[in-house]
């Protein structure tokens, strides 16, 4: 999952909902002409007991289909609630999902080409170790579960003039935003000049695997080089003298994790032309930037425009009052929510517990809580 | 309600606070946070499905009962109509609003089910019964002077508080409170001495109360235009009267749960020399002497929001209310213990204390 997580949904929502769906004005005025029948709920609450999908406040989307891929990935088919506005290929969406009664939100890169006949999107996500939601899309997930679909985002995206040769680097599920950009030049008949390398441990591992190969064997035009880490180890970037000898003068993207955009984006720096170079970050696992632990961090109160510091164990709360910036705040001591704030970015750690949270949504009581790293956060 | 200086029987009832050392206090601490951080780590999709059920089943209540009330001309129709949203009325406010805003829900991080948007059908703004409530009122449980919900302002609920000769009036008006208590509640929440006082910025005070007259507007419009028009000329005047007859109902059970969370006399007040500096172990030690439960059934705890359990919820209350019947008994096993009280009796009983103690401190002194 690219670890891009967008900032805020704007409008001055604290907390992380889905896109605003693209729904008939008529609707919307329909709507609006009986709330008063409705405060202090709105009329969407009442809507939503017939379908939750109707709803006018935030996009949803219904899991229709789960088809295995490898032994831990899968696609997931959802079909939105609302006509899907659109996106290009290797574009990522934010997707809200309940698992074990938690909200979490999680960004995976859309397999599906854009205007599927069904009206259907996808995603195809990778059980993480340890991890929470991938795991829980690819073995647990059923038909029918309703989640929150977040616009599409990212610029991970094919230039609009197809430039006449492209290289994809790929390595583990990064293979997924760069699926859906070679779907999208099959559609067009544009699937020439293309290059794919990409690293899996097994043949067997490969997502997509059966269809790259299927692809490169009818297109002449889409070269495929698969790299078995288990047995022949890292792809190096000198490899790309003999793989690709024309590396440096095609559009190239890199998707992967970060090891391996680090070497190869340095390759690129040294001997290559950067600004041909597109990269997207897959990170396995929670998605969270990794952080010292207990050492505090910098604080930033983005509605105050302040900043602070904190050393771990002084509290948010503390150290953004002590910077100067006025913040809610209540009993001090955790009961009352009366001094939470939404967390942007950033880790924080619960100074009774010890816990540590992420930013998914995460609303945080600036009296407990201190910074892991830096942090931003909406008060 | 007894204070800890004035305890009726000082010999028998040594002061549970002053008894136990601040190790021991330490100690218990440590064993309420267990409790908190062991429910807290076991919360998951059961209490979720818990909580969505029942938002689901009140919207679905109201939606019956407004189809019911548009025959409310028609005497069953009325009285059928009229007591299933009253019965709304009480869940929406009990165990759904107090608890939502509480925070109780929003480890879900659901955008929807959360204490930073939720709104209540009740007088009062969010924001600030929220203030009031959350902190003023659990922060400051029971203490003289600080904890603004210790008779509300305009009753004298303890022997402490001085009397005045307006009290000889409070068992009628407290009738008055009560039907319409959640207007009180909204006027309390304002907190107008301390507007007057000056303690509130003017453009802060502004804002409050404007956002209380538009709260008012639309609670107004719904219950005494919107939904009376919609039964037509002959049944207006029924559904309206449908529609008050619920928010008093609904106004006189919440003024009897919440009035006997702390009034009974079972309950102690402080002064705020005694809880300069407390410890945790001293906030927990103040919250369990100062609330009192309510027995009753698995329905009637629902339909008091849990509050029955305000014990629990006064340690805890941003843990979700469904988990306070599963905890109660190793409260209660604490309590005895460390040799403190768990307040406790059935709903008559304790209101019954209570009507007492009004009618009782509406004449000078008392105990």
């Amino acid at each position: 999952m690219p670890d891009t997580v967008p900032r805020d949904d704007g409008a001055g929502s604290r907390h992380e909902a889905g896109a605003q769906p693209r729904v008939p004005p008529w609707r919307r005025r329909l709507l609006r002409s009986v709330s008063a029948f409705c405060t202090p709920l709105v009329p969407d609450d009442y809507v939503e007991l017939v379908n939750p999908l109707w709803s006018t406040r935030e996009l949803r989307g219904r899991i229709e289909r789960i088809v295995p891929e490898t032994a831990d990935a899968a696609t997931v088919l959802i079909r939105p609630g609302w006509d899907w506005p659109g996106h290009q290929p290797g574009q990522f969406l934010r997707i809200g999902i309940v698992v074990d009664g938690i909200h979490h939100w999680r960004a995976y890169s859309l397999t599906s080409e854009p205007g599927r006949a069904d009206g259907c999107i996808a995603i195809t996500p990778k059980a993480a170790e340890g991890g929470t939601v991938s795991p829980y899309l690819v073995r647990s997930a059923r038909r029918g579960v309703i989640v929150r679909l977040g616009a599409a985002q990212g610029d991970f995206v094919l230039p609009h003039r197809l430039p006449d040769r492209l290289l994809f680097v790929s390595a583990g599920s990064g293979i997924t935003p760069i699926i859906s950009m070679l779907r999208f030049l099959r559609e067009r008949d544009a699937l020439t000049g293309v290059v794919l390398l990409h690293s899996d441990r097994t043949p067997q591992d490969v997502i997509f695997g059966p269809e790259l190969r299927e692809l490169s064997a009818r297109h002449p035009g889409f070269e495929l080089h698969e790299q078995y880490t288990a047995g022949r180890g890292r792809l190096s970037p000198q490899s790309l003298e003999h793989l690709c000898p024309d590396w440096r003068e095609r559009e190239a993207f890199l998707s992967g994790p970060s090891a391996m955009l680090a070497t190869m984006s340095g390759h690129w720096a040294k001997a290559g032309n950067r600004n041909r170079l597109h990269w997207e970050r897959f990170q396995p696992g929670t998605g969270l930037p990794e952080a010292p632990l207990g050492e505090g961090g910098t604080i930033y109160f983005r509605d105050s425009r302040v900043a602070a510091r904190s050393d771990g164990t002084t509290p948010i709360l503390v150290a953004g009052e002590q910077a100067g910036a006025r913040l809610p705040y209540g009993c001090r001591m955790g009961i009352c929510h009366t001094c939470v704030g939404r967390l942007c970015s950033g880790r924080v750690r619960n100074l009774r517990t010890g816990a540590i949270t992420g930013p998914h949504g995460e609303l945080v009581r600036t009296c407990i809580h201190a910074p892991e790293g830096d942090v931003e956060i909406a008060l | 309600m007894r204070t800890l200086q004035a305890s009726p029987m000082p010999s028998t009832t040594p002061l549970p606070l002053a008894r136990l050392s601040p190790d021991e206090l330490d100690e218990l601490a440590r064993e309420l946070d267990a409790i908190h951080e062991e429910i807290v780590a076991d919360l998951g999709e059961r209490d979720r499905r818990y909580i969505t059920t029942l938002v689901k089943r009140h919207r679905q209540l109201v939606v019956l009962a407004r189809l019911v009330l548009l025959a409310s001309n028609r005497r069953p129709a009325w009285v059928a109509g009229t007591s299933l949203l009253s019965v709304a009325k009480i869940l929406e406010n009990m165990e759904i609003g107090h608890n939502v805003m509480h925070g109780q829900w929003d480890w879900m991080k659901d955008p929807q089910i959360n204490s930073f948007v939720w709104d209540w059908d009740s007088a009062s703004t969010p924001g600030a019964w929220k203030y009031a409530h959350n902190y003023v009122h659990h922060t400051y449980t029971n203490i003289l002077g600080k904890d603004r919900d210790l008779g509300y302002a305009v009753m004298r609920v303890d022997a402490q508080q001085p009397w005045h000769a307006v009290y000889l009036l409070q068992p009628f008006y407290s009738v008055v409170l009560a039907a319409f208590f959640e207007w009180a509640v909204a006027v309390h929440d304002l907190d107008v001495g301390a507007i007057r006082r000056g303690e509130k910025p003017k453009t802060a005070a502004w804002q409050e109360v404007k956002g209380m007259a538009g709260k008012a507007r639309r609670q107004i419009v719904k219950d005494y235009l919107a939904f009376p028009a919609l039964s037509g000329r002959r049944g207006f005047k029924n559904t309206l009267k449908a529609n008050a007859t619920a928010n008093v109902v609904r106004n006189l059970w919440a003024y009897m749960i919440i009035f006997c969370g702390h009034f009974p006399d079972q309950t102690y007040t402080f002064t705020q020399e005694e809880v300069a500096d407390e410890s945790r172990g001293a906030f927990y030690v103040r919250q369990l002497l100062g609330s009192a439960n309510i027995d009753g059934s698995g329905l009637f705890h629902v339909m008091s929001g849990n509050l029955g359990y305000q014990v629990e919820h006064h340690l805890f209350p941003d843990m979700p209310s469904t988990r306070y019947a599963e905890i109660a008994p190793r409260v209660k096993e604490l309590c005895a213990r460390y040799g403190l009280p768990y307040n406790t009796g059935p709903l008559l009983k304790q209101f019954g204390a209570v009507q007492r103690t009004i009618v009782r401190l509406a004449f000078p002194g008392g105990t």
